[in-house]
């Protein structure tokens, strides 16, 4: 590398050099003297480049800068470096023979006209030069020569010979011992001569050996002189004048400066903004309170607070609001959403051993979520007095009179008591049961004073209601009875007798029909068992008309109209007044005064005019199974009990529908009746009660009926699922009774 | 014929819902966006009442918007500052990846911010407004300060929420304005009334947390934002309402003392000084060089008959009101370095008390244990080595049950090693029928001004009356004598009916003994019954409802009261043991 750089160096220098040969050529004149020197320069050319610029430098003039001699000493010191990597032998050569041009330019500095005959020395004495012109081969690994007999050429081109006789080892330890001058002796292998160095060179050697300056006289401790000092000289450092670019405006900086400039106008950049530092500056936000209040915010739900906390989140809670075992287990089986807290309560003897609540951060942010996740709707909380919803009616007291309390148990059937019956005086109570008797009681000893037994479970008695004649009906299977008890005084039953005589005689024109009349005889005839009315199918009611010379009977029957008959007992005619099956008919009823007649089917009543013989009306029940039905005595008003717990007023006066459902009972309504003279209705139910309500009907027809439960009567004892199966009142005083499944009458006074 | 054919869904209440996906486009905001913009703006979803007419006819579950809402979010300026700084964030990453460190550095300078201030003026047009919102807000600072500063939000937020509820907490000893107080498992519950608004706020035991991962830290975080706003402006107008000054400083002579101390322990002057605000112990500067501000006295206007009452009445309260804050005027207080300092201090300050601690738990004590006018000495272990005469020894649940009684309780129960009285919440207001803790009798007996052991007669015949109105409550146990009396009858009937051949006995006939007024009840009862049975079935089910309730409520509380009272046979058991 470095001699390639010095080769182009070279070139750079021949071509100098032959412009300044041009110039010498016009200078010859001035500097004649120094033509021998230019001649010699003239051969010199080739080997040393140092040379030459030593003297151009010269030859261009006295004054001209130290800078060139600067230069040339670098390049030498260059050439020098080169040499050293080379060989070492070449190095102590060199060193003093530089050493030696130094000192004479710095005495050239001083004398110019002594340097010409100066240089004349000098370059008798350049030994740098003698050897390369000793051996021109350069700068080689002398190896090269070694099976050669020469080592290289002279000036002229002639081989240069080795030493004839080559030193051996043997020759070699000689000389060591004998010469005194071998210690100095060096060889040059370029040459292959030895070469003994001067005293001089000696001590050169020693000197640079020990890393001191080769030159005696150097003195390496001068008082260094600060060239930058505190002191402002009076003169610059340079007298160099400014470049003209120190004052004239940059082109590259006006462009760089115009593209920030267009930036900040085209907002690209922006400004470093200050610190903003009023974040966390609070100021007295609310001193203009003004009252106007957003529009938005009248609207605005404020969050609702979180509950306060109980005593049972306390540290150390009373012992109470601590969890049982069972409580624990039930808290952990639960979900989370079901369960009434949302944490165990726990005890801590201490304050010091409370520790952290796990979930606690897990509630503040479910609070978060619902503050800006939940929906919120303004709750209107019912906040009534339960006491204010429960209506205000006249109290039961003000009412009376009505049954209160249960004052005779009437016992003696085996069965259950489907039917009881009133006699119109009031002094007899008649009850058919299922252990297929029929017994008559006196209402006020609560004794038996007949039983009739007939031989099958009864479905229903009834008195005549017309009082002068002391007659029942029963209804046995399929069989209407008609009972003359012979319990009252002797003209009422003889009014009875004459009456079922006066049948007979009409018996004999009837002819047959799907219902036949017979009289009973012998045992049947002494029980008082007068009339046989064999129907064709089972009777469920027997019900009599108000005179008391009309019985009515119903055999329910989804497929046949033959369902009701009508029978007249002066006449002992039986007549079927429907066409037509219009669904299972319940029960039937007179009306207590007009010819009507009311037809309970399953969910209607229809009412129908007898004179007529149309219908006038079909009541709606609202219920799903009528069972019984009861109609007031003024008329205008029906009661209608079902199967699914209710009982439905009818109005007749003001609609079909029911003016007032009662769902008063628990279970289905077996009974249902009216009282004829006091304001009252009760109804039987199988939840073993019997409601009593007090029902005015207004003769004003602006008036709508009160009703009013007075009081729960119970006493029956549920047996078989069954409680109450009928309820009749007494005919004069506000008496009621009630037969149930548990074989026993009851009467409630 | 006639007019332009009607379309669905383009009147009533369709048009003024939106749904969350719509609200969001509308907006232009990303999801996290708007879920921000709507916690900052305080707007929240509505439940439509015909969710399928507003849902055009789908029944699939969507959240929805008031459209007003919505509209009323557009105008919002914090909505530009979001898409700011999404752009912002945007050219972050590119100048990142293109490792321009110089933009990178510029954009950081620059990165856009936002202030809250308007959004609180707005959602809070009031200073009552936001007092009573602050609730929450001091829930969710007192959390976060308790936070490690270990990235789960940013070390600013936590040192913004440590130096708002130490100033929270200064004001509240400064205006005497705590109430209540509640040790429960959660944390301690504090309750002040300031300017006449309930605040209950809940401070969590100073634990490390254990971070859950179900939880979303940015919802929390920006709730945090908007109640650390809200908390500056509003800890700002209280300290002005009360002379002091805002960047509170302690009180000069305060300071003096507490100067010179740990100064060399803390690196920083500003932390140092919020070490001291927060020890608490010191009172503040006021504006106002300290003139003791006179409580504003009660005009006397001329009032007459009921209004003289409730006029006599809020006196006594008032009177009540400052014989509480002074409750613990004139004692002295030495905490014990096992005990949570901060809440003890707070509540021994608010009252009046003098209070102190080691000087190696916390800087800012003022005197030492030896002093030897300490009145009471904290201590929470079961014994201490060194005692001094002249001074009570108590669990720190002394304190705390004393605020909520309002009165100096008699230290017995809570001497070291003692079983402490059940700790009862100052929450609970019992009305009549609720169950009420015997402890609470007591304390109530106390604030009467009676004498605890004859109450604990009295109350245990209040015990009897409650039983004796627990059986009122149950007609059912009269039925069920009914019914007894009903079979004894039957038997007897039955007997009789049986056996003619039986021996026939006649016994003396026993008086029944009629009580009129247990009759009348009876009778009322019964009338009631009936009322009941005539009521309109609307009427009858919330009747029902009700009564369902209010049975539910006696259920509970018998069922305590049943606990409590085999809880104390055990116990009494267990004593007469220990005494054979």
């Amino acid at each position: 590398m470095e001699e390639s750089s010095t080769r182009s160096e070279d070139m750079k220098n021949t071509e100098k050099k032959k412009r300044k040969e041009e110039e010498e050529e016009q200078e010859e004149e001035v500097f004649s003297f120094s033509k021998k020197a230019a001649e010699e320069e003239e051969e010199d050319e080739d080997q040393s480049d140092s040379e030459d610029s030593v003297f151009s430098g010269l030859e261009d003039s006295g004054s001209d800068s130290e800078d060139d001699e600067d230069e040339e000493e670098g390049e030498e010191g260059g050439s020098h470096d080169e040499d050293d990597d080379d060989d070492d032998d070449d190095d102590v050569k060199a060193e003093p023979q530089q050493t030696q041009k130094k000192k004479k330019k710095k005495k050239k500095q001083e004398v110019i006209k002594a340097a010409e005959e100066e240089k004349k020395d000098e370059y008798e004495h350049d030994s740098s030069d003698e050897e390369d012109i000793r051996n021109t081969v350069g700068n080689i690994p002398m190896e090269w020569y070694k099976d050669f007999p020469h080592i290289g050429y002279d000036l002229d081109g002639k081989k240069i010979f080795k030493p004839i006789r080559n030193k051996d080892e043997l020759d070699d330890f000689l000389d060591k011992m004998e010469n005194p001058d071998y210690w100095r002796t060096v060889h040059d292998k370029q040459t292959g001569s030895d070469i003994t160095l001067s005293d001089e060179q000696v001590e050169l050697v020693n000197r640079l050996q020990r890393g001191q300056f080769g030159d005696v006289n150097f003195n390496e401790y001068q008082p260094s002189v600060d060239f930058f000092s505190k002191d402002v000289m009076i003169h610059p450092v340079t007298n160099r004048p400014a470049d003209k670019r120190s004052f004239i405006p940059s082109l590259i900086e006006k462009e760089k400066v115009s593209k920030l400039v267009h930036a900040i106008k085209m907002g690209w950049i922006k400004p470093r903004r200050k610190e903003d530092d009023s974040k966390g500056r609070y100021y007295d936000l609310w001193a203009n309170e003004d009252s106007s209040i957003l529009a938005r915010h009248r609207m605005h739900l404020p969050a609702p607070k979180t509950p306060l906390p109980g005593h049972q989140e306390s540290y150390n809670p009373p012992p109470e609001y601590l969890f049982t075992d069972e409580e624990r287990a039930l808290w952990e089986q639960q979900d989370p959403i079901d369960r009434k807290l949302p944490f165990v309560p726990q005890r801590f003897s201490s304050l010091r051993q409370v520790p952290a609540f796990p979930r606690f951060i897990h509630e503040r942010f479910e609070r978060c979520l619902d503050l800006y996740l939940c929906p919120r709707q303004r709750k209107m909380r019912v906040n009534v007095n339960p006491e204010d919803l429960i209506p205000n009616l006249p109290k039961p007291k003000d009412l009376q009179p009505f049954p209160t309390t249960q004052s005779l148990v009437y016992r003696g059937h085996s069965g259950l008591v489907r039917s009881i019956s009133v006699s119109p005086s009031g002094q007899w109570l008649a009850s058919g049961s299922d252990d297929g008797s029929i017994r008559f009681w006196e209402v006020c000893s609560s004794r038996c004073m007949k039983t009739v037994q007939v031989g099958g479970a009864v479905k229903s008695v009834t008195w005549n209601p017309n009082p002068s004649v002391c007659l029942l009906a029963v209804a046995l299977d399929s069989v209407v009875l008609i009972l003359s008890p012979c319990l009252a005084d002797r003209q009422v039953v003889s009014a009875s007798e004459r009456l079922l005589i006066g049948q007979q005689e009409a018996d004999t024109t009837e002819g047959a029909g799907p219902v036949t009349w017979s009289e009973t005889e012998g045992e049947e005839l002494n029980q008082g068992i007068r009339l046989k009315i064999q129907h064709p199918k089972a009777v469920h009611q027997v019900q009599w008309h108000a005179k008391g010379d009309y019985l009515a009977s119903v055999m329910p029957d989804h497929s046949s109209h033959l369902q009701v008959f009508i029978h007249q007992m002066s006449k002992r005619r039986s007549q079927n007044p429907f066409r037509k099956n219009k669904g299972l008919v319940q029960c039937v009823s007179f009306h207590p005064i007009r010819p009507y007649f009311f037809v309970a089917t399953q969910r209607s009543v229809r009412i129908y005019n007898l004179v007529k013989q149309e219908m006038t009306k079909k009541l709606q029940a609202n219920s799903k199974w009528i069972s019984s039905m009861a109609v007031h005595p003024g008329g205008d008003h029906v009661i209608c009990g079902s199967y699914d717990c209710r009982l439905s007023w009818f109005d007749l006066d003001l609609s079909t529908k029911p003016y007032k459902m009662l769902r008063h009972h628990k279970k289905a309504v077996r009974a249902v009746a009216f009282h004829r003279l006091y304001p009252l209705f009760a109804s039987a139910s199988d939840d073993g009660s019997v409601i009593v309500c007090h029902g005015t009907v207004y003769n004003d027809l602006l008036q709508n009926p009160l009703i009013v439960p007075v009081k729960v009567l119970k006493g029956h004892v549920m047996t078989h699922d069954l409680g109450v199966l009928d309820v009749t009142f007494h005919p004069t005083q506000p008496w009621i009774f009630s037969s149930g499944s548990d074989a026993t009458i009851r009467l409630f006074t | 014929m006639g007019g332009l054919q009607k379309k669905k869904y383009e009147r009533g209440s369709a048009t003024n819902y939106i749904t969350r996906n719509k609200a969001r486009k509308k907006l232009q905001l990303s999801l996290p966006d708007f879920r921000r913009l709507c916690i900052l703006k305080g707007i929240y979803p509505h439940e439509p009442k015909h969710k399928k007419k507003v849902n055009k006819g789908s029944t699939a579950p969507r959240t929805f918007y008031l459209l007003k809402d919505i509209r009323f979010l557009l105008h919002e300026p914090i909505v530009g500052k979001f898409r700011e700084y999404k752009v912002f964030v945007r050219k972050l990453k590119k100048a990142y990846g293109k490792t321009e460190w110089g933009s990178v550095e510029r954009l950081k300078d620059n990165k856009p911010t936002y202030k809250l201030d308007h959004i609180i003026k707005e959602r809070y047009p009031t200073f009552i407004d936001a007092l009573r919102d602050i609730e929450d807000a001091l829930c969710m600072g007192f959390l976060f300060s308790t936070f490690a500063r270990t990235g789960k939000c940013h070390v600013q937020t936590i040192q913004l929420c440590r130096r708002l509820t130490v100033e929270w907490m200064n004001y509240v000893i400064t205006s005497r304005a705590l109430k209540k107080v509640f040790i429960s498992i959660k944390g301690i519950y504090y309750q002040a009334e300031v300017m006449g608004q309930l605040i209950t706020w809940l401070v969590p035991y100073q634990f490390s947390h254990d971070h859950p991962t179900d939880v979303d830290y940015r919802v929390m975080a920006t709730f945090t934002e908007l109640y650390t706003t809200l908390m500056g402006f509003v800890n700002f107008r209280l300290y002005h309402s009360l002379n002091l000054l805002y960047p509170p400083k302690l009180d000069s002579k305060a300071e003096l003392e507490l100067k010179g101390e740990d100064e060399d322990d803390y690196a920083m002057n500003s932390e140092s000084y919020l070490e001291k605000l927060s020890a608490l112990s010191a009172s503040l500067a006021r504006v106002v060089s300290a003139t003791e501000e006179e409580e504003a006295e009660l005009d006397q206007f001329p009032v007459e008959g009921e209004d003289m009452e409730k006029m006599e009445a809020r006196e006594k309260e008032q009177i009540e009101q400052e014989a509480q804050k002074k409750l613990f005027e004139g004692l002295k207080f030495f905490l014990n370095r096992e005990v949570p300092r901060e809440s003890l201090a707070f509540v021994i300050r608010c009252f009046g008390g003098e209070v102190s601690w080691d000087k190696s738990v916390c800087m800012g004590s003022t005197y030492d244990v030896t002093d030897e006018t300490i009145t009471h000495h904290i201590v929470d272990r079961p014994n201490i080595d060194k005692q001094y005469i002249n001074r009570y020894y108590i669990q720190p649940q002394w304190l705390y049950d004393c605020v909520n009684a309002k009165l100096v309780l008699p230290v017995e129960d809570y001497f070291l090693g003692v079983t402490l009285p059940p700790h009862l919440s100052p929450f609970v207001e019992e009305k009549d029928g609720d169950y009420v803790p015997p402890e609470k009798l007591k304390i109530m007996a106390l604030q009467r001004g009676e004498n605890p052991a004859q109450e604990e007669e009295e109350e245990e015949e209040g015990e009897d009356d409650d039983e004796e109105e627990e059986e009122d409550d149950n007609d059912d146990e009269e039925d069920d004598e009914e019914e007894a009396e009903e079979k004894n009858l039957k038997k007897m009937e039955e007997q009789r009916s049986q056996g003619k051949s039986l021996p026939v006995k006649v016994t003396p006939g026993k008086m029944k003994v009629e009580n009129p007024e247990r009759l009348e009840q009876e009778e009322k009862a019964e009338e009631k019954r009936l009322a009941i049975m005539m009521m309109k079935k609307k009427e009858k089910y919330l009747y029902d409802k009700i009564m369902f309730g209010k049975k539910r409520k006696v259920r509970e509380a018998n069922k305590l009261a049943a606990k409590r009272k085999a809880f104390d046979d055990a116990e009494k058991a267990k004593k007469k043991k220990a005494r054979k």
